[in-house]
């Protein structure tokens, strides 16, 4: 059954302000979750002014401001600052998105910035990505193959086969699009959320792929595939501009398809 | 090893931005869940019908009160939607209009659509 309010210990508290220095211009307010896994106190939101002369144009970069100016205790995961790792997947201004593709000319008034939702917190904005990446696992994401390959070449594609695998092989695995998922939410345990159903349908649309019909097989359930009610906070959220909704819609187009009379 | 406290889980509804999809889409929900009062409501008319011209009047006066005037309109306007709506999924289930852009223009049409077609219901019904 779905829980809609936050059990006990993630109810959220005030926290402490960090004012800007007194000549500061451009001041813009971060308001940032923050949970210390030593404290055994509750998550908080503490407020960081930021002078935006002193900061690149990015969200990353006012988080990476306030970690080597303001508080180093602040924690997060980064890494490529450029929108092709995934590390920064964050609830930015209300919808998930990567920190470092975010402008922060993008929003108006304070932004608030909290780890991505409904996950367990390790600490402040690090979410635990066990039970995604164990997903990921389940789905099998390799090329399966009966047929031996060919002797003195690679497993040919032609373009057009290639092509269908556009707008599914760009993922990067961020996560925004899952946890922006409601039925993700509420069924995360069953539910496999757009992000890894984008991935199944990226080896089921595979020409070379020959487990199909497995694959298929280990979609076929109540939960797995088809807690998807077209919702469509997945692809409002993709960072990457790709589109789990139709992804999915797809598998569920092969499940049926594949039926007798 | 030391006993660390129970990891919280992070906020979810509390901070996620409504999108016009997924306002919709809970919609969709709700009003399902409405007509399937509305027609226990619908079942209660033809006992009253079947009861006699005595109880039949009492259902029509409560529902032209004005708190019954209210359910009625939306039980009319939560039909259109949920029809609508649902037309809306049967093409998401062929494949189509599943771009973000179709997905949010199909939706502002079957709102706009199922709240001119109740207002129509209600002006030429009686």
């Amino acid at each position: 059954m779905a829980e809609f309010t936050l059990p006990k210990n993630s109810r959220i508290k005030k926290g402490k302000h960090f004012p800007a220095a007194a000549d500061a211009k451009r001041v813009k307010t971060f308001q940032v979750y923050r949970w210390d896994p030593d404290s055994g106190e509750n998550p908080r939101v503490d407020r960081y002014d930021v002078d935006l002369d002193q900061c690149g144009p990015m969200i990353l970069d006012a988080i990476i401001y306030i970690k080597n100016h303001i508080d180093p205790t602040l924690t997060f995961r980064r890494s490529c600052r450029e929108g092709i790792c995934g590390s920064c997947a964050m609830n930015i201004g209300g919808t998930n998105t990567l920190a470092c593709t975010k402008a922060i000319d993008d929003f108006k008034g304070d932004i608030k910035i909290y780890p991505l939702p409904h996950m367990q917190v390790v600490k402040d904005l690090v979410p635990d990505m066990t039970n995604f990446y164990a997903q990921h696992a389940a789905i099998k994401p390799w090329i399966h193959t009966e047929s031996p390959p060919p002797p003195d070449k690679e497993r040919l594609q032609s373009p057009q086969e290639r092509e269908k695998l556009d707008g599914l092989y760009e993922c990067i695995m961020c996560a925004c699009c899952s946890t922006s998922c409601p039925s993700y939410w509420w069924n995360s345990d069953r539910y496999l959320g757009p992000a890894i159903l984008l991935q199944a349908y990226r080896w089921l649309a595979d020409s070379r792929d020959e487990a199909k019909g497995e694959r298929l097989d280990e979609l076929e359930d109540p939960f797995r595939v088809y807690r998807c009610h077209t919702i469509m906070n997945c692809t409002s959220a993709c960072p990457k501009g790709l589109n789990p909704a139709k992804a999915i819609a797809e598998i569920k187009k092969e499940l049926v398809g594949r039926q007798s009379l | 090893m030391n006993q660390r406290p129970a990891r919280p889980l992070s906020p979810h509804l509390q901070v996620y931005k409504p999108q016009i999809t997924s306002v919709l889409s809970i919609v969709h929900r709700i009003t399902g869940i409405l007509l399937t009062l509305f027609a226990a409501g619908w079942v209660v008319w033809l006992i009253c019908l079947n009861r006699g011209e005595h109880a039949l009047q009492t259902f029509q006066d409560l529902l032209s009160s004005v708190p019954g005037m209210v359910v009625a309109m939306l039980a009319t306007w939560a039909l259109f939607y949920h029809l609508l709506n649902g037309i809306r999924h049967l093409i998401w289930d062929t494949g189509h209009w599943l771009e973000l852009d179709t997905a949010r223009r199909a939706g502002w049409a079957v709102l706009i659509l199922s709240l001119v077609l109740a207002a129509l219901a209600w002006r030429f019904w009686q």
